[in-house]
């Protein structure tokens, strides 16, 4: 059998069993409709009641401040324009986020400059951090909301959440993160962290795709963004996907179980550092990322003299399905923003390399991985004019 | 991103990879920012691409289109390597993505901005030959 090492799951994250056993009978016999009075109904409406608790337990909330959507993207839009729209009747008129954000959120923001708002992009330092300082020196009175994501899906930097969250607390404005890529990697207490709107996907911790969630504090009022229906208590309308919200609530249930992420990082953390160690040997590269501050699974590292997808065609052949930055940007010419806002030139950035690691990952897949990506580089630089220059440069200068 | 298996071929197995030494052309286009350079060697005897080689850095459109432009040309004459067409090459790959179709016109550029080279070296002046070998307009 062809190998095959799925080390894309920043992308997107297989359907555990267990989460697909969970989900079955509301794709077969249990296809009631939450709203309806019938008892077939009402096991609908438990089932979903259900996964909203359990979406609560992981993230230390009530489970009525869980609102299931259609994905991450629909709550990072929802949060950041119903938020927006909310306070800007008030005269609140300012955003705050980052420059490295996901387009989910920086495509929001672009719409709300349009619509007249001012949006300041706070840059981020050479390792895709900010300080909680930075966002207090960037409020001001007529701030709305300010948005920061808690883990970059590109580089994997995981931000002072916690300090930010004190930082807008004590300001009076309102945080959301965009948390799609920590559920499940790092501990995540809304209550203790004073994040007043959290945005998650199911299918980045092994449930389905087509499901997301907002968590958005007891007491805060944002407008709604999918009018229609009474559900979700009128905030959200929309016949449920109660099969996907089922597996969404099992996937949290499983990966943010006590000692599920302390375990998770212990396996990990040391095989992506020894991904990394090993990769830096090769000359010219570089780590993008904060070294310790960044999620168990993420690795990324810019190759000079080489461009990221001719890397990903021939690690695929090798058996290794990897990314170059945000999948969804490889329809794109230009590259990543993320790896810009680092301070990294375009060419260098072009080069990238993406490698998301499973907990279910073994010592010998790692090994295969390390052992796949010298050859690799060494052919395609074999081949490129640019290293060829980078070479000549380098035997000029010594 | 869907790609020929044309494409993947050449891909993986690029033809004529590598650079001529005393080349009698050699160009270059491209440029890092937009994430692709090509560069295209040719051996000219008696007006026949006698010899072709290439080396690119880019993505593996990139890289498959100068593996075929390559192929296309060798053991052609000048004007016949000069009627290369972007269409020609894409033709020839069954196909490329449409965001890619960049790589195709990068890949007849390469061709003429070596031969434009060879002209400069026996003296003569290209442009009315080769035509004006523009940057692409992909990244502008």
């Amino acid at each position: 059998m062809k190998k095959f090492i799925y080390a894309d799951n920043a992308a997107t994250t297989p359907v555990s069993q267990p989460v697909l056993e969970a989900m079955l009978p509301y794709l077969k016999g249990e296809y009631g409709n939450p709203s309806s009075i019938y008892e077939k109904g009402r096991r609908a409406l438990a089932a979903i009641e259900e996964a909203r608790r359990q979406v609560a337990d992981a993230l230390h909330c009530k489970p009525r401040e869980i609102y299931f959507t259609g994905c991450g993207s629909e709550a990072d839009n929802w949060a950041i324009k119903g938020a927006a729209m909310a306070l800007y009747k008030k005269g609140k008129k300012h955003v705050i986020t980052t420059v490295f954000e996901h387009h989910a959120v920086l495509h929001t923001t672009q719409k709300l400059e349009k619509l007249g708002m001012e949006v300041t992009y706070l840059p981020v330092d050479e390792n895709g951090l900010l300080t909680a300082e930075d966002v207090k020196a960037a409020i001001r009175p007529d701030t709305a909301l300010v948005s920061i994501m808690y883990a970059n899906n590109e580089i994997g930097t995981v931000l002072p959440i916690a300090e930010i969250g004190a930082v807008c607390r004590q300001a009076g404005v309102l945080f959301h993160t965009d948390a799609v890529q920590a559920v499940g990697n790092v501990e995540i207490d809304v209550q203790a962290q004073n994040i007043d709107m959290l945005s998650l996907s199911a299918h980045k911790f092994h449930g389905p795709k087509g499901v997301g969630a907002l968590y958005i504090r007891s007491g805060v009022r944002i407008e709604n963004f999918l009018d229609g229906g009474g559900q979700e208590g009128g905030h959200r309308a929309g016949t449920e996907n109660v099969a996907s919200i089922v597996g969404m609530g099992r996937a949290i249930e499983l990966a943010c179980a006590p000692g599920a992420i302390a375990k998770k990082h212990d396996h990990l953390v040391p095989l992506r550092d020894k991904i990394i160690a090993e990769t830096l040997k090769l000359p010219h590269t570089r780590l993008n990322g904060h070294p310790t501050q960044r999620l168990p699974g993420t690795i990324n590292i810019s190759f000079e003299g080489v461009e990221g997808e001719s890397l990903l065609l021939m690690l695929d052949l090798a058996g290794i399905a990897a990314s170059s930055g945000s999948a969804c940007t490889s329809g794109s010419l230009d590259p990543s923003h993320v790896l810009l806002s680092l301070g990294l030139s375009h060419d260098v950035a072009h080069g990238s390399l993406r490698l998301s690691l499973a907990e279910d990952i073994t010592a010998e897949e790692v090994d295969y991985i390390i052992s796949s990506i010298p050859p690799v580089i060494e052919r395609l630089r074999a081949m490129s004019p640019l290293w060829e220059k980078i070479v000549k440069e380098e035997q000029a200068g010594a | 991103m869907l790609y020929s298996d044309k494409v993947l071929d050449h891909f993986s197995n690029p033809r004529n990879v590598g650079e001529l030494e005393n080349a009698d052309g050699v160009g270059e286009v491209g440029n890092a920012k937009c994430g692709d350079i090509m560069k295209m060697y040719l051996k000219i005897d008696d007006g026949i691409i006698s010899d072709v080689k290439f080396k690119t850095f880019g993505c593996g459109a990139a890289i498959a289109t100068s593996s075929i432009a390559t192929e296309m040309i060798k053991g052609k004459s000048i004007d016949d390597a000069l009627q290369l067409s972007n269409k020609a090459v894409i033709e020839a790959l069954d196909g490329l993505p449409p965001a890619k179709i960049h790589c195709s016109v990068l890949a007849e550029q390469a061709v003429k901005a070596a031969l434009a080279d060879y002209y400069r070296k026996q003296g003569v002046d290209p442009t009315p030959i080769v035509g004006a070998i523009e940057d692409c307009d992909a990244c502008h």
